[in-house]
């Protein structure tokens, strides 16, 4: 086996990594690179904890080998936030008491953030299937539901910009 | 744990093709949401991998109403989903990948991989067969194409032979008067199917059966078409008396076996029900 050089951008920031071509996305962003937010749950693409953007796309990085976002823009939960202030969605887990435990929190926050990008005013069913890829087992679904829904309705414009 | 293996990224269907012809035990990962998880699971630990995600030219869908569709095998199952001709032409295809897995999977999953994989619950295989769907599939030699249902062979087990990938799957015009439906049975919305149906029917101009096809997903080791009950319904008006009996037929002739998420029993019972309704949202849908 012999390891490979892998490039990729993760939050705005380039990175080159020597690493196994086994190496997982999950294990590249947090063993690697060191950004623990996203967070390795089953591993077995069931949970989502582990959920980040390849290129804007959300994906389960535990099922993704890093060696396939050669050359990617990646975005983790810690990329959510703009200067330094707390993106909409974050503002709005916090109001709404959407984290528990807080594990599923980082790929729900992904994956709320990536229907958002692609559907800005979701309805509730849109935004329950947007979340079907991740598990929360304090079973906080309806806080998380009623969060992404008060982004949607612009309750957080004035946290944008 | 994933045992170490050689990677292999080839930029070309050309070098790709050439590059697994030359290599003994390699497997080829696309989207890897399944190769992942058995490789993790120890089940495989092939010596190298082809990684064909970044082949663009099999990353396609074109459609011609003399034609029909064409999708490349490297195609993710959210393409498929967003595609808005497909939508039109075939409207079934996209309700069941918007029920495939979760939409992280669909986004990095694709069409080629899940078939390659061969797992008989899959979602896409009983809908494409049951559309008539044909795969293309080739090697450093030559392609050839053949029957969706004459390429799986039994539990994760394809007529792909070595040195061959999938490359495109073709699924034939629609007919006028054809309508298909399809539903799996899960707990969870984003699950496999505990079992699944597929079910198409074409009228003739006088509203009876012309063509019919029942596909049942994990009702045995590969997708299973239920022939006796086709044939039943060749011929006869809308009656659902007849879509029961069919479904009598299904429960009878499917194949599944037991595990911890149902018993056979349950699934064979479940799979009647399923042809049973299936078989009557076709038939309307082709009326419509």
């Amino acid at each position: 086996m012999e390891k490979r050089l892998l490039t990729l951008t993760v939050n705005g920031q380039e990175y080159e990594l020597y690493i196994n071509p086994k190496t997982l996305l999950v294990e590249a962003i947090r063993d690697h690179i060191g950004l623990t937010g996203t967070k390795r749950g089953c591993d077995t693409v069931s949970c989502g904890a582990c959920t980040v953007m390849i290129n804007g796309m959300s994906v389960k990085a535990c099922s993704v080998l890093a060696m396939q976002a050669d050359g990617a823009r990646i975005t983790t939960v810690e990329g959510l936030e703009v200067n330094g202030k707390l993106a909409p969605i974050q503002e709005a887990f916090l109001d709404q008491g959407a984290y528990q435990c807080g594990f599923c929190a980082p790929g729900m926050l992904m994956s709320a953030q990536a229907l958002l990008n692609e559907n800005p005013n979701p309805t509730e069913w849109e935004i329950r299937e947007g979340i079907e890829g991740n598990i929360c087992r304090c079973t906080g679904y309806n806080s998380i539901v009623r969060a992404i829904e008060s982004v949607a309705k612009g309750k957080y414009t004035e946290v944008k910009s | 744990m994933i045992n170490d293996f050689n990677y292999l990224k080839p930029d070309t269907l050309k070098e790709a093709l050439a590059m697994y012809a030359e290599h003994d035990d390699c497997k080829v990962i696309c989207g890897g949401q399944s190769l992942l998880i058995v490789m993790r699971q120890g089940m495989i630990s092939p010596e190298y991998l082809l990684d064909i995600k970044h082949v663009t030219e099999l990353d396609y869908i074109k459609f011609d109403k003399k034609d029909g569709l064409r999708i490349g095998a490297t195609t993710t199952h959210r393409e498929i989903e967003k595609f808005n001709v497909i939508k039109k032409n075939y409207p079934v295809l996209v309700s069941m990948e918007n029920k495939l897995a979760s939409i992280q999977v669909r986004n990095w999953g694709t069409i080629g991989g899940n078939l390659a994989h061969a797992d008989p619950a899959g979602d896409p295989a009983p809908v494409l067969i049951a559309l008539k769907a044909n795969i293309r599939v080739g090697g450093a030699e030559g392609d050839r194409t053949i029957l969706l249902e004459d390429f799986f062979v039994n539990y994760f087990e394809t007529a792909l032979n070595k040195g061959e990938l999938v490359l495109e799957v073709h699924v034939p015009p629609p007919e006028p008067k054809m309508g298909a439906a399809y539903q799996k049975f899960n707990l969870l919305e984003s699950d496999m199917g505990i079992v699944a149906a597929a079910a198409s029917v074409t009228l003739n101009d006088k509203g009876k059966c012309k063509d019919a096809r029942i596909v049942l997903g994990n009702a045995g080791a590969t997708p299973k078409r239920i022939k006796r009950a086709e044939e039943l319904l060749i011929g006869k008006a809308y009656d659902e008396n007849l879509f029961a009996e069919a479904g009598k037929i299904a429960s009878e002739d499917c194949e599944p076996v037991a595990d911890i998420h149902a018993s056979e029993e349950h699934r064979r019972h479940l799979l009647g029900v399923l042809t049973k309704r299936m078989l009557k949202k076709a038939w309307e849908k082709a009326r419509s």
